[in-house]
Protein backbone atom coordinates (compact mmCIF):
# COMPACT_ATOMS: atom_id res chain seq x y z
CA UNK A 1 0.00 0.00 0.00
CA UNK A 2 1.09 3.50 -1.15
CA UNK A 3 2.56 5.76 1.80
CA UNK A 4 -0.83 8.12 2.54
CA UNK A 5 1.20 11.03 4.17
CA UNK A 6 4.10 11.06 1.83
CA UNK A 7 4.70 12.69 -1.58
CA UNK A 8 7.68 12.95 -4.30
CA UNK A 9 8.15 16.66 -2.79
CA UNK A 10 5.79 17.06 0.39
CA UNK A 11 4.59 15.35 3.55
CA UNK A 12 1.80 15.98 5.42
CA UNK A 13 1.50 15.54 9.14
CA UNK A 14 -0.26 18.02 11.97
CA UNK A 15 1.83 20.54 13.96
CA UNK A 16 0.73 21.57 17.07
CA UNK A 17 -1.45 24.59 17.41
CA UNK A 18 1.46 26.89 18.90
CA UNK A 19 3.42 26.13 15.73
CA UNK A 20 0.67 26.14 13.74
CA UNK A 21 -0.47 30.00 14.84
CA UNK A 22 3.23 31.02 14.75
CA UNK A 23 3.37 30.28 10.99
CA UNK A 24 -0.06 32.09 10.16
CA UNK A 25 0.81 35.07 12.19
CA UNK A 26 3.35 35.23 9.60
CA UNK A 27 1.46 34.06 6.77
CA UNK A 28 -1.77 36.39 6.76
CA UNK A 29 0.69 39.48 6.36
CA UNK A 30 1.28 38.57 3.08
CA UNK A 31 -1.75 40.01 1.28
CA UNK A 32 -1.28 38.57 -1.99
CA UNK A 33 -1.66 35.34 -0.24
CA UNK A 34 -4.44 36.11 1.08
CA UNK A 35 -6.33 37.17 -2.22
CA UNK A 36 -5.50 34.30 -4.20
CA UNK A 37 -6.30 31.77 -1.12
CA UNK A 38 -10.09 33.57 -0.26
CA UNK A 39 -12.63 35.88 -1.60
CA UNK A 40 -13.19 37.35 1.92
CA UNK A 41 -11.60 40.68 3.07
CA UNK A 42 -8.03 40.13 4.08
CA UNK A 43 -8.07 40.61 8.30
CA UNK A 44 -5.10 40.23 10.42
CA UNK A 45 -6.07 38.28 13.77
CA UNK A 46 -3.33 37.80 16.52
CA UNK A 47 -1.35 34.87 17.11
CA UNK A 48 -3.80 33.90 20.79
CA UNK A 49 -6.87 34.15 18.57
CA UNK A 50 -5.47 32.08 16.09
CA UNK A 51 -4.13 28.88 18.41
CA UNK A 52 -7.15 29.24 20.24
CA UNK A 53 -8.90 28.20 16.99
CA UNK A 54 -6.60 25.20 16.20
CA UNK A 55 -6.63 24.47 20.02
CA UNK A 56 -10.71 24.07 19.84
CA UNK A 57 -10.28 22.61 16.37
CA UNK A 58 -8.13 19.74 18.31
CA UNK A 59 -10.73 19.60 21.54
CA UNK A 60 -13.39 18.97 18.96
CA UNK A 61 -11.98 15.83 18.20
CA UNK A 62 -12.84 13.68 15.44
CA UNK A 63 -15.07 15.06 13.23
CA UNK A 64 -15.58 12.62 10.12
CA UNK A 65 -16.19 15.48 7.61
CA UNK A 66 -13.36 17.86 8.58
CA UNK A 67 -9.62 16.87 8.09
CA UNK A 68 -6.94 19.46 8.19
CA UNK A 69 -3.46 18.79 7.49
CA UNK A 70 0.18 20.67 7.69
CA UNK A 71 2.47 20.47 5.09
CA UNK A 72 6.36 19.94 4.99
CA UNK A 73 9.04 19.75 2.82
CA UNK A 74 10.64 16.12 2.22
CA UNK A 75 13.64 18.12 1.48
CA UNK A 76 14.06 20.52 4.22
CA UNK A 77 11.64 19.29 6.57
CA UNK A 78 10.39 23.40 5.98
CA UNK A 79 6.94 23.91 7.53
CA UNK A 80 4.99 25.48 4.39
CA UNK A 81 1.69 25.52 3.98
CA UNK A 82 -1.86 23.34 4.77
CA UNK A 83 -4.22 21.52 3.13
CA UNK A 84 -7.73 21.09 4.74
CA UNK A 85 -10.89 18.68 3.23
CA UNK A 86 -14.39 19.61 4.14
CA UNK A 87 -16.78 16.34 3.38
CA UNK A 88 -20.26 15.90 3.36
CA UNK A 89 -20.90 12.24 3.29
CA UNK A 90 -24.47 12.28 2.22
CA UNK A 91 -23.36 12.89 -1.32
CA UNK A 92 -19.88 11.71 -0.83
CA UNK A 93 -18.34 14.82 -1.72
CA UNK A 94 -14.81 16.61 -0.33
CA UNK A 95 -14.48 20.32 -0.75
CA UNK A 96 -10.84 21.25 -0.80
CA UNK A 97 -8.77 24.03 0.18
CA UNK A 98 -4.82 24.89 0.27
CA UNK A 99 -2.14 27.33 0.98
CA UNK A 100 1.40 27.59 0.61
CA UNK A 101 2.53 30.55 3.11
CA UNK A 102 5.67 30.15 2.36
CA UNK A 103 6.77 31.92 -1.22
CA UNK A 104 9.83 30.53 -1.86
CA UNK A 105 8.03 27.34 -2.45
CA UNK A 106 5.58 29.01 -5.21
CA UNK A 107 5.67 27.80 -8.74
CA UNK A 108 8.10 25.07 -7.96
CA UNK A 109 5.48 21.63 -8.08
CA UNK A 110 4.56 21.46 -4.50
CA UNK A 111 0.88 22.70 -4.73
CA UNK A 112 0.62 19.72 -7.39
CA UNK A 113 2.14 17.54 -4.91
CA UNK A 114 0.27 18.51 -2.45
CA UNK A 115 -2.97 18.32 -4.44
CA UNK A 116 -2.11 14.45 -5.71
CA UNK A 117 -1.77 13.29 -1.67
CA UNK A 118 -5.39 14.92 -1.06
CA UNK A 119 -6.98 13.22 -3.62
CA UNK A 120 -4.85 9.83 -3.25
CA UNK A 121 -6.43 10.45 0.44
CA UNK A 122 -9.89 11.20 -0.71
CA UNK A 123 -10.62 8.54 -3.23
CA UNK A 124 -8.40 5.74 -1.57
CA UNK A 125 -8.84 6.53 1.84
CA UNK A 126 -12.03 8.41 2.78
CA UNK A 127 -13.61 6.51 -0.67
CA UNK A 128 -15.58 9.24 -2.15
CA UNK A 129 -16.50 9.83 -5.24
CA UNK A 130 -15.78 13.38 -5.83
CA UNK A 131 -13.65 16.25 -4.81
CA UNK A 132 -14.09 19.80 -5.59
CA UNK A 133 -12.64 23.26 -5.32
CA UNK A 134 -13.08 26.88 -6.49
CA UNK A 135 -10.32 29.35 -8.03
CA UNK A 136 -10.04 32.77 -8.77
CA UNK A 137 -9.21 33.51 -12.66
CA UNK A 138 -6.64 35.83 -11.44
CA UNK A 139 -5.02 32.94 -10.09
CA UNK A 140 -3.37 31.32 -13.48
CA UNK A 141 -0.72 29.36 -11.46
CA UNK A 142 -3.14 27.36 -9.44
CA UNK A 143 -5.45 26.60 -12.44
CA UNK A 144 -2.58 24.91 -14.52
CA UNK A 145 -1.80 22.69 -11.47
CA UNK A 146 -5.51 21.69 -10.80
CA UNK A 147 -5.59 20.90 -14.84
CA UNK A 148 -2.18 18.84 -14.31
CA UNK A 149 -4.08 17.44 -11.78
CA UNK A 150 -6.86 15.99 -13.79
CA UNK A 151 -9.28 18.57 -12.52
CA UNK A 152 -12.12 19.61 -14.90
CA UNK A 153 -13.22 23.87 -15.60
CA UNK A 154 -17.19 22.50 -14.82
CA UNK A 155 -17.92 26.74 -15.22
CA UNK A 156 -17.55 30.23 -13.87
CA UNK A 157 -19.74 32.52 -11.66
CA UNK A 158 -19.43 35.43 -13.38
CA UNK A 159 -17.86 38.57 -11.97
CA UNK A 160 -18.14 36.77 -8.37
CA UNK A 161 -15.84 39.25 -6.52
CA UNK A 162 -14.45 42.62 -6.50
CA UNK A 163 -10.51 43.20 -6.65
CA UNK A 164 -8.80 46.30 -6.63
CA UNK A 165 -12.07 48.05 -8.28
CA UNK A 166 -12.72 45.26 -10.69
CA UNK A 167 -15.52 42.16 -10.83
CA UNK A 168 -13.08 38.78 -11.68
CA UNK A 169 -14.75 35.63 -12.17
CA UNK A 170 -14.43 32.28 -10.01
CA UNK A 171 -13.85 29.39 -11.19
CA UNK A 172 -15.23 25.94 -9.95
CA UNK A 173 -13.29 22.61 -10.84
CA UNK A 174 -14.06 18.86 -10.12
CA UNK A 175 -12.29 15.53 -10.84
CA UNK A 176 -14.76 12.24 -9.78
CA UNK A 177 -13.71 9.00 -8.37
CA UNK A 178 -13.37 7.25 -11.78
CA UNK A 179 -11.24 10.09 -13.61
CA UNK A 180 -8.97 9.81 -10.75
CA UNK A 181 -8.79 5.66 -11.06
CA UNK A 182 -8.16 6.06 -14.62
CA UNK A 183 -4.93 8.17 -14.13
CA UNK A 184 -3.70 5.92 -11.51
CA UNK A 185 -3.70 3.09 -13.80
CA UNK A 186 -1.96 5.14 -16.60
CA UNK A 187 0.72 6.18 -14.33
CA UNK A 188 1.04 2.84 -13.30
CA UNK A 189 1.59 1.46 -16.76
CA UNK B 1 -39.14 52.63 -13.74
CA UNK B 2 -38.65 52.01 -9.96
CA UNK B 3 -39.08 54.49 -7.34
CA UNK B 4 -38.99 54.84 -3.90
CA UNK B 5 -42.90 53.96 -3.66
CA UNK B 6 -41.95 50.97 -5.16
CA UNK B 7 -43.29 48.74 -2.38
CA UNK B 8 -41.02 45.60 -2.24
CA UNK B 9 -42.89 43.72 -0.09
CA UNK B 10 -46.44 43.45 -2.21
CA UNK B 11 -46.80 41.46 -5.27
CA UNK B 12 -50.21 40.89 -7.87
CA UNK B 13 -51.20 37.94 -5.47
CA UNK B 14 -49.07 37.00 -3.03
CA UNK B 15 -46.80 39.67 -0.04
CA UNK B 16 -43.87 39.19 1.56
CA UNK B 17 -43.93 38.98 5.23
CA UNK B 18 -42.20 37.61 8.57
CA UNK B 19 -42.64 34.20 10.50
CA UNK B 20 -45.74 33.54 12.20
CA UNK B 21 -43.97 30.98 14.83
CA UNK B 22 -47.25 29.04 15.58
CA UNK B 23 -49.02 28.78 12.87
CA UNK B 24 -46.70 28.54 10.02
CA UNK B 25 -45.06 25.72 11.51
CA UNK B 26 -47.51 24.13 12.10
CA UNK B 27 -47.67 23.94 7.41
CA UNK B 28 -44.37 23.86 7.39
CA UNK B 29 -43.95 20.68 9.16
CA UNK B 30 -46.62 19.29 6.79
CA UNK B 31 -44.44 20.38 3.99
CA UNK B 32 -41.38 18.29 4.82
CA UNK B 33 -43.58 15.33 4.77
CA UNK B 34 -43.61 15.74 0.84
CA UNK B 35 -40.49 13.97 0.42
CA UNK B 36 -41.14 15.10 -3.28
CA UNK B 37 -40.68 18.44 -2.41
CA UNK B 38 -38.15 18.45 0.04
CA UNK B 39 -35.52 16.59 -2.32
CA UNK B 40 -36.45 19.53 -5.31
CA UNK B 41 -35.49 22.25 -2.51
CA UNK B 42 -32.53 21.04 -0.12
CA UNK B 43 -29.74 18.96 -0.90
CA UNK B 44 -29.47 17.82 2.59
CA UNK B 45 -31.65 14.35 3.44
CA UNK B 46 -35.41 14.81 3.11
CA UNK B 47 -36.82 13.96 6.27
CA UNK B 48 -40.60 14.38 8.44
CA UNK B 49 -40.32 17.06 11.09
CA UNK B 50 -42.67 18.40 13.69
CA UNK B 51 -43.96 21.63 14.03
CA UNK B 52 -41.67 21.25 17.50
CA UNK B 53 -38.75 21.36 15.37
CA UNK B 54 -39.61 24.14 12.85
CA UNK B 55 -40.15 26.07 15.71
CA UNK B 56 -36.74 25.57 17.12
CA UNK B 57 -35.68 26.14 13.20
CA UNK B 58 -37.11 29.53 12.98
CA UNK B 59 -35.65 30.78 16.25
CA UNK B 60 -32.30 29.82 14.90
CA UNK B 61 -33.08 30.95 11.60
CA UNK B 62 -34.00 34.55 13.29
CA UNK B 63 -30.95 34.25 15.51
CA UNK B 64 -28.34 33.76 12.02
CA UNK B 65 -30.12 36.56 10.69
CA UNK B 66 -29.79 38.96 13.66
CA UNK B 67 -26.00 38.21 14.41
CA UNK B 68 -24.26 37.55 10.67
CA UNK B 69 -26.00 39.84 8.88
CA UNK B 70 -25.58 37.95 5.78
CA UNK B 71 -29.30 36.83 5.30
CA UNK B 72 -32.58 38.22 4.58
CA UNK B 73 -35.47 35.68 4.83
CA UNK B 74 -39.49 35.97 3.52
CA UNK B 75 -42.56 33.85 4.74
CA UNK B 76 -44.68 33.83 1.14
CA UNK B 77 -48.19 34.62 1.71
CA UNK B 78 -51.48 34.85 -0.31
CA UNK B 79 -53.01 38.58 -0.33
CA UNK B 80 -56.55 36.78 -0.48
CA UNK B 81 -56.38 35.00 2.69
CA UNK B 82 -52.58 35.41 3.93
CA UNK B 83 -52.45 32.19 4.12
CA UNK B 84 -48.69 30.57 3.97
CA UNK B 85 -47.42 29.19 0.12
CA UNK B 86 -43.96 29.52 0.55
CA UNK B 87 -40.57 30.97 1.83
CA UNK B 88 -37.76 33.22 -0.06
CA UNK B 89 -34.12 34.03 1.27
CA UNK B 90 -31.23 35.68 -0.18
CA UNK B 91 -28.48 33.61 1.70
CA UNK B 92 -24.71 33.59 1.95
CA UNK B 93 -24.76 37.27 1.06
CA UNK B 94 -20.70 38.68 0.97
CA UNK B 95 -21.27 42.03 1.46
CA UNK B 96 -17.25 42.83 0.28
CA UNK B 97 -18.42 41.27 -3.31
CA UNK B 98 -21.80 42.21 -3.65
CA UNK B 99 -22.91 38.70 -4.12
CA UNK B 100 -25.51 36.38 -2.84
CA UNK B 101 -27.56 33.08 -3.34
CA UNK B 102 -31.26 32.97 -3.68
CA UNK B 103 -33.28 30.52 -2.34
CA UNK B 104 -36.57 29.97 -2.64
CA UNK B 105 -40.31 27.58 -2.65
CA UNK B 106 -43.95 26.80 -2.98
CA UNK B 107 -44.58 24.28 -0.13
CA UNK B 108 -48.51 23.63 -0.65
CA UNK B 109 -49.13 21.25 -3.72
CA UNK B 110 -51.97 23.05 -4.54
CA UNK B 111 -50.67 26.53 -4.76
CA UNK B 112 -48.13 25.26 -7.64
CA UNK B 113 -48.68 26.19 -10.88
CA UNK B 114 -50.29 29.32 -10.55
CA UNK B 115 -47.59 32.06 -11.59
CA UNK B 116 -46.75 32.26 -7.48
CA UNK B 117 -43.22 31.28 -7.92
CA UNK B 118 -42.84 33.85 -10.69
CA UNK B 119 -43.91 36.74 -8.97
CA UNK B 120 -42.11 35.59 -5.60
CA UNK B 121 -38.94 35.04 -8.00
CA UNK B 122 -39.36 39.40 -9.63
CA UNK B 123 -40.14 40.33 -5.84
CA UNK B 124 -36.91 38.70 -4.39
CA UNK B 125 -34.80 39.75 -7.40
CA UNK B 126 -35.98 43.75 -7.04
CA UNK B 127 -35.41 42.83 -3.28
CA UNK B 128 -31.88 41.42 -3.83
CA UNK B 129 -30.70 44.08 -6.49
CA UNK B 130 -32.55 46.90 -5.65
CA UNK B 131 -32.86 47.07 -1.90
CA UNK B 132 -29.76 45.44 -1.14
CA UNK B 133 -27.63 46.44 -4.26
CA UNK B 134 -26.39 43.09 -4.80
CA UNK B 135 -23.70 42.89 -8.04
CA UNK B 136 -24.62 39.26 -8.75
CA UNK B 137 -27.11 36.77 -7.63
CA UNK B 138 -26.49 33.07 -8.10
CA UNK B 139 -29.25 29.80 -7.70
CA UNK B 140 -28.37 25.94 -6.67
CA UNK B 141 -30.56 23.79 -8.79
CA UNK B 142 -30.41 19.80 -9.06
CA UNK B 143 -30.23 18.80 -12.47
CA UNK B 144 -33.41 17.23 -11.95
CA UNK B 145 -35.47 20.34 -11.05
CA UNK B 146 -36.76 21.23 -14.59
CA UNK B 147 -39.58 23.75 -13.09
CA UNK B 148 -36.64 25.62 -11.33
CA UNK B 149 -34.73 25.68 -14.30
CA UNK B 150 -37.33 27.06 -16.25
CA UNK B 151 -38.34 29.72 -14.13
CA UNK B 152 -34.92 30.92 -13.59
CA UNK B 153 -34.05 31.10 -17.00
CA UNK B 154 -37.12 32.72 -18.04
CA UNK B 155 -35.71 35.99 -15.66
CA UNK B 156 -32.50 35.63 -17.47
CA UNK B 157 -30.37 33.65 -15.41
CA UNK B 158 -27.24 32.01 -16.93
CA UNK B 159 -26.33 28.40 -16.36
CA UNK B 160 -22.65 29.14 -15.09
CA UNK B 161 -21.46 25.77 -13.77
CA UNK B 162 -22.28 22.08 -13.63
CA UNK B 163 -20.72 20.35 -10.92
CA UNK B 164 -21.16 16.94 -12.87
CA UNK B 165 -22.39 14.29 -10.16
CA UNK B 166 -22.23 16.00 -7.09
CA UNK B 167 -25.51 14.48 -5.67
CA UNK B 168 -26.17 11.30 -4.99
CA UNK B 169 -30.24 9.92 -5.08
CA UNK B 170 -31.99 7.40 -5.59
CA UNK B 171 -29.04 5.16 -6.18
CA UNK B 172 -27.55 7.56 -8.81
CA UNK B 173 -25.56 10.67 -9.23
CA UNK B 174 -26.89 14.15 -10.56
CA UNK B 175 -25.39 17.45 -11.18
CA UNK B 176 -25.71 20.20 -9.35
CA UNK B 177 -26.36 23.51 -12.05
CA UNK B 178 -25.28 26.67 -10.59
CA UNK B 179 -26.82 29.97 -12.16
CA UNK B 180 -26.55 33.57 -12.25
CA UNK B 181 -27.72 36.76 -13.10
CA UNK B 182 -26.37 40.04 -12.47
CA UNK B 183 -27.48 43.75 -11.62
CA UNK B 184 -27.48 44.61 -14.83
CA UNK B 185 -29.09 41.94 -17.06
CA UNK B 186 -31.75 42.34 -14.48
CA UNK B 187 -32.28 45.86 -14.68
CA UNK B 188 -31.77 45.47 -18.66
CA UNK B 189 -35.19 43.18 -18.84
CA UNK B 190 -36.94 43.86 -15.85
CA UNK B 191 -40.57 45.12 -15.77
CA UNK B 192 -41.94 46.85 -13.09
Amino acid sequence: MKDLFRGELVRFTLEEPEVRAKAEVRWQRDTEFNRLADSDPSQLSSEKKIKEWFEKQSEDGFNPERYSFSVRTLAEDRYIGFLGLWVNLIHSEAWVGLGIGEREFWSKGYGSDMMKLCQQYVFAELGLQRLSLGLHEYNPRALRSYEKCGFRLEGRTRKDIMREGSRTDTLWMGILRDEWLQMQQGENQ
Amino acid sequence: MFDIQTQLYEGQDIRFGPIDHEKDSEIESKWTHDSEFMRMMETAPARPMSAAMIRKQYEKLEKQVEESKNLYHFMIRAKTDDRLIGTASVQRIEWANGNGFLHLGIGGAEDRRKGYGTQALQMLLRFAFAELNLFRVSAIVPEYNETAMALLKKFGFIQEVCRRKALERDGRRWDLCVFGLLNDEWRDQAQV
